[in-house]
């Protein structure tokens, strides 16, 4: 049937480029004027090719727009590295006063100069506001103009004189302000610092080289979200390949041979690809202005930073063309278009296995002797990262590789029961499973990817994630005060008492007291205990007490706790208040205080914070705060949840009572913001993944169903519900999404599991993320089925019968 | 396939001498087969006879003498009656069928009519020759298939035929 | 026409797709255990009076009674359900589920009416045997020559012992042989079962397996048996 296409015969090295070209370029003629048919087919391959591309060059400008984001951030910071700066004439007094508005972070510094020469200005402002003025980001001036940011007006007891520029800012939407205070301010402020300079002059931390531990993450992180587009391309590019092949098939009865026909069909897909670089270049530019518009988790990007870097820019245009060309020549290798018609080789071949198990394999034999440790520092650091990404890769091509053989191999096992929908699906994946598995691919790398990475997050993140001790059904905020004495601290939390949303609130003052002679072992240090001042409600909050009246003494020592000898502090005894400036005991002007012999020893118990206090407790009637000489005052705040905003409220009283202090929220675990931001991240990813193999399996389902129009009206004649219809397109989705979640979460687990091994932490699964993981893939599958129901019903009318 | 009645058909349009029919005759139908005279003068005499054409009038010339004849009303009768009335269905019918449709035009009958009668009695017996068939052993199979494709391709004509009927009248009227 | 102790009829059936009218008042009736060939050129309308008997199609007027009810009133569901049950359905190709087996799609019509696999495919297998491909039923239709695909298609239309019979072109695709046999298994399988068959050709010795005929011609359906 084929021999004049025997290779013998036709020699390939005679074929010149020229026919080549001409190939290809009636190949690309095809492609635009094959009537609407081919129109569709292209404009499909263009679109989905073009998504790919798009999503490819957002990830090739990741490296700048980082970049660029941290330049700037780094212009703006006002950390100095080298030590402290004493003020002078052209130093500047700043404190942070960032701020926190419902969700909202806000950041914040407010200054002073400290002398009468130029002090340093922060990018993107013109001059350091005076005292009472402000700079806000233009995204925090859109906040207070609204009427969302009305609460927030009041926590800014400043005038706006002007907006920050672009380069004071990370990106668009960061709500950011300097403010000019006086220096008397500063009083009730708990640290501020001087500085002669913005920026971080020295910039050596830039060029040190990854962690290798680092590395390793990027480079699975890119293989777990990249791989997935490009098997989407690889799809699109494939898209309406049936129709195609009855088109050669039609060309080859006109004369044109084997080789011809492929050459075309290359010349198809070429254009195909190339019109979806065109589309995806355009997508970009599309999502840059979105990107520019919109911020995720604080974060936003200016579009002027979101630009792909040229070298990987250009991989891609090359790339691209190049594997859609590849696709199309490797997916005719497996049909002989034939002068009448085109003949799939008759039986499919059975999917080998040794060389699908063989890639996963060698992925693990890579992996596991690292499994020992890795990202110990020790030498080859960079050697063993390259080991373990090739490694992960393998392991996860390994997994895509292994879908189509258990997709088939399970398929097989379904002997035809069950409802009538279940052995439409069935049946029709055992007649080609190929397609199937080949759209869920995509999914089965992006899903084990995912949860490997998250296994490894988790399991970091459970690390920082500490039990704080804290109880937050006791207290919801706490809000350290800087006083100056006593009556300010009283003052205070009269104050936060007043505050709306507030029902009840815990206020200790505290401060230090010292022995009335030095210590005997070193006689240049005085000991010292602590002192805490509150009324009796309060205290049996913070110490186990059975009986309190006011003027009561309690003690907790401390020595107990720290194995030290036995305190100073007993009833009865006599000891100082009497402080320097610097913070240490006077005991020349000693001031005295004799404790109480009716002080009780008691146990100390956790506040809400969680921390344990020791030391003094007195009531006011015992210990007067007016005369403690450095009082710290700290009010723990129970809300009344029936207030909305009750926070925020608090917070204004606290910018009212000190310009740079906010108060902090309790919860009973802590994590830190990277992690979440990290896992937040991937879970986008992998579901924008999942989603785009959603579409591509749904344009997939739609050229299926357009195939057998014809059956379905022949269905709908002898009287076939819809819903048999629509459950039998649900299962033909969900058996293989199912099998390559299943494959994916085996595979997700191994590699997980390696990679903690390599870093040393203890073994735990994410049951959250897969959870959540399987969720989506669920989704996607009702999102593939609900979007071909349209078109099914629609083809399911008999007007299908006519169109002979 | 009957002259009288085509030669009656003919004379629904109008009287006609001996002659005229002829050369009508063999204009439409005797393709290759002209008729001889003698035979319109037989079949003129035996219709004469029978009462379903009448002498319209002679006229005397140089030649021989020139009778006109017209159709009565029992020869209008009997065209009708021919028309509707289906052939027996046999092989070869198409020559008498192809009169019969164009009589039927030329006389502004329902030609279509015509034809649906005709299927339906090749329709009739091609059924007892599949009946017979389906009960008999494969010599009657044989011959009755035999008849059976015969019979389709008369179909088949009519079926053609009944497509062209438009086409056929514009020819036949003009 | 004889509408009485019809099973269906229809009466002035009209039916126009876009601005070409199908059927332009068309009458049809049949009886239990009847077979009628409906005839006529290409285009005629013959396919659209079936699918209007068949309660497939909607006509845009004109009422079509199928054993007393009113077919042209039911809702699509109702209509969906009575051609599960009651009628069975040939076309002229194409109308096997590629992935099924032979005997599986036999068993489908069953199936959907809620008959447990074993049992349907049970008696698609008699069925099968009956007309004489009980030796494909595994294989699937894309494994099978056209003369046993269409017996196959045959099977399954008959499976449900339907009172009803559409035929559009069952032999169409076949050479006359097998086209023959298709229609011998057929008539004889219906009219022992006194299922009626409508059926729709454009062949003579097709036709000639029918009781009568009925002729459409510009969307006008004629009964010749009447007209005689």
């Amino acid at each position: 049937m084929s021999g004049q296409d025997a290779p013998a015969e036709e020699p390939r090295s005679r074929v010149s480029v020229a026919r080549w070209a001409a190939d290809l370029a009636m190949g690309g003629r095809f492609a635009v004027t094959g009537g609407r048919e081919s129109w569709a087919r292209t404009i499909m391959t263009a679109v989905g090719v073009g998504l790919g591309v798009a999503l490819l060059l957002l990830a090739s400008s990741v490296p700048t727009m980082y970049q660029q984001r941290n330049e700037r951030g780094d212009a703006r910071s006002s950390f100095t590295p080298s030590g402290e700066v004493k003020p002078g004439a052209d130093t500047l007094r700043l404190a942070n006063a960032g701020t926190t508005f419902r969700d909202q972070d806000i950041t914040g510094e407010v200054m002073a100069p400290d002398g009468d020469g130029t002090p340093p200005v922060p990018p993107g402002i013109d001059r350091i506001p005076a005292a009472g003025e402000m700079w806000v980001s233009p995204a925090l001036k859109k906040l207070l103009d609204s009427d969302e940011g009305k609460l927030l007006r009041d926590r800014f007891p400043y005038r706006t004189i002007g907006v920050i520029g672009d380069s004071g800012l990370s990106g668009p939407s960061d709500l950011a302000y300097y403010a000019g205070v006086s220096q008397k301010a500063f009083g009730h402020v708990n640290s501020s610092y001087h500085i002669d300079h913005w920026g971080l002059a020295d910039k050596k931390g830039a060029n040190e080289p990854l962690d290798p531990a680092l590395l390793l993450l990027i480079i699975v992180g890119c293989v777990v979200l990249l791989l997935p587009v490009l098997i989407f391309i690889a799809t699109a590019a494939r898209f309406g390949g049936e129709r195609r092949d009855r088109r050669l098939a039609a060309l080859r009865l006109v004369g044109a041979d084997i080789h011809m026909t492929r050459r075309i069909a290359a010349g198809e897909s070429l254009f195909g690809s190339l019109l979806g670089l065109a589309v995806g270049a355009g997508l970009f530019l599309l999502a840059r202005e979105i990107i520019g518009s919109i911020q995720v988790w604080g974060i936003s990007f200016f579009t002027s930073d979101i630009v792909p870097s040229a070298l990987l820019a250009l991989v891609i245009a090359a790339a691209v063309p190049a594997s859609a060309v590849m696709v199309t020549l490797i997916a005719l290798r497996g049909i002989a278009i034939e002068p009448l018609g085109v003949v799939r080789n008759a039986k499919p071949k059975r999917r080998r296995l040794w060389w699908r198990l063989l890639l996963p394999l060698l992925g693990l034999a890579l992996l596991l002797p690292l499994a020992g440790g890795f990202g110990t520092g020790s030498s080859g650091g960079n050697m063993k990262a390259y080991q373990a990404a090739a490694g992960a890769v393998l392991l996860l091509i390994g997994i895509t590789a292994l879908l189509p053989w258990v997709v088939e191999a399970v398929v097989e096992r379904f002997g035809g029961r069950g409802s009538v929908p279940w052995q439409l699906a069935t049946r029709r994946l055992q007649l080609s499973s190929g397609t199937a598995s080949r759209a869920v691919s995509g999914i089965t790398v992006a899903v084990a990817g995912a949860i490997a990475l998250q296994m490894l997050f988790a399991s970091v993140g459970a690390q920082n994630t500490e039990d704080t001790g804290q109880d937050p059904n006791r207290a919801q905020l706490i809000a350290n005060v800087p006083v100056n004495d006593g009556d300010q601290a009283r003052d205070a939390f009269a104050r936060y008492r007043a505050t709306k949303g507030v029902r009840d609130l815990l206020g200790v003052t505290e401060d230090y007291i010292s022995d009335v002679r030095p210590s005997k072992d070193d006689p240049t240090s005085v000991p010292e205990e602590a002192i805490t001042v509150a009324d009796c409600p309060t205290l049996r909050e913070v110490v186990r007490i059975t009986s309190c009246k006011n003027g009561d003494v309690f003690l907790v020592d401390s020595s107990s706790y720290y194995g030290e000898e036995p305190g100073f502090a007993k009833p009865g005894a006599r000891v100082n208040f009497a402080y320097r400036d610097d913070g240490t005991p006077d005991l020349r002007k000693k001031k005295l205080w004799t404790i109480p012999q009716s002080a009780t020893k008691v146990k100390p118990r956790p506040d809400p914070t969680g921390s344990e206090r020791t030391g003094i407790f007195a009531t006011p009637g015992a210990f007067d705060i007016a005369d403690l000489p450095d009082p710290g005052a700290a009010a723990m705040i129970r809300l009344d949840p029936k207030v909305p905003d009750g926070v925020e409220y608090v917070r204004n009283t606290s910018a009212a009572l000190s310009p740079a202090m906010d108060v902090m929220r309790l919860s009973s675990t802590s994590q830190s913001d990277e992690f979440q931001v990290i896992r937040k991240a991937l879970f986008i990813g992998a579901t924008a993944t999942l989603l785009l193999i959603g579409a591509s399996m749904i344009v997939t389902t739609l050229e299926q169903l357009r195939e057998r129009k014809r059956l379905l009206s022949v269905l709908v004649a002898f009287g076939t519900r819809r819903t048999t219809l629509s459950w039998s397109v649900l299962w033909q989705t969900a058996v293989p999404v199912v099998l390559g979640l299943a494959l994916s979460i085996a595979g997700g687990l191994a590699l997980g599991v390696m990679l903690l091994k390599m870093v040393g932490q203890p073994l735990a699964v994410d049951w959250a993320g897969l959870g959540t993981m399987t969720g989506v893939g669920g989704g996607v599958i009702l999102l593939v089925t609900l979007v071909s129901l349209p078109p099914l019903w629609r083809m399911m009318r008999p007007e299908g019968l006519r169109t002979e | 396939m009957s002259i009288g009645h085509t030669l009656l058909g003919l004379l629904e349009g109008g009287p006609r001498h001996g002659y005229d029919l002829k050369r009508a005759f063999d204009e439409r139908f005797g393709h290759d087969r002209p008729l001889h005279y003698g035979q319109v003068y037989s079949t003129m005499s035996r219709l004469l006879k029978n009462g379903l054409v009448e002498v319209d009038g002679i006229e005397h010339g140089g030649g021989p003498e020139r009778k006109r004849y017209a159709i009565t009303d029992a020869g209008i009768t009997d065209v009708e009656h021919w028309l509707t009335q289906p052939e027996k269905p046999e092989p070869y019918l198409q020559s008498v069928l192809y009169t019969k449709v164009i009589i039927a035009l030329l006389t502004g009958r329902d030609a279509a009519d015509l034809l649906d009668v005709q299927r339906a009695e090749h329709l009739r017996l091609m059924r007892d020759l599949t009946q017979r068939k389906r009960g008999g052993d494969l010599t009657d199979q044989l011959i009755c298939d035999h008849a059976l494709f015969h019979l389709e391709a008369d179909l088949r004509w009519l079926e053609l035929t009944a497509a062209r009927l438009g086409q056929l009248a514009k020819a036949v009227r003009s | 026409m004889t509408p009485a102790g019809s099973l269906l009829i229809a009466t002035s059936l009209h039916k126009t797709y876009g601005h070409t009218p199908a059927l332009d008042s068309a009458d049809f009736s049949i009886h239990p255990g009847e077979v009628v060939a409906v005839m006529g050129p290409s285009g005629s309308g013959k396919s659209t009076l079936l699918h209007c008997l068949a309660g497939i199609v909607k006509p845009d007027s004109g009422s079509v009674h199928y054993n007393g009810r009113e077919l042209t009133a039911m809702s699509d569901a109702e209509r969906s359900g009575l051609r599960r049950g009651e009628f069975g359905f040939v076309f002229q190709f194409g109308q096997l589920v590629p992935e099924l087996s032979c005997v599986e799609n036999v068993a489908l019509p069953l199936r959907l009416n809620g008959t447990k696999r074993k049992e349907a495919e049970t008696r698609a297998a008699a069925w099968m045997e009956r007309l004489e491909v009980a030796d494909v039923a595994h294989k699937r239709p894309g494994e099978v020559s056209g003369g046993q695909g269409q017996r196959v298609a045959v099977a399954r239309s008959l499976v449900t012992a339907p009172r009803v019979l559409f035929a559009d072109e069952p032999t169409g695709a076949l050479d006359s042989l097998n086209g023959e046999r298709v229609m011998e298994l057929l008539t004889e399988a219906a009219r022992e079962s006194r299922t009626a068959v409508v059926l729709v050709t454009h062949e003579a010795r097709v036709a000639a397996y029918s009781d009568r005929e009925v002729v459409v011609r510009d969307g006008k359906a004629r009964d010749m048996a009447g007209a005689r």
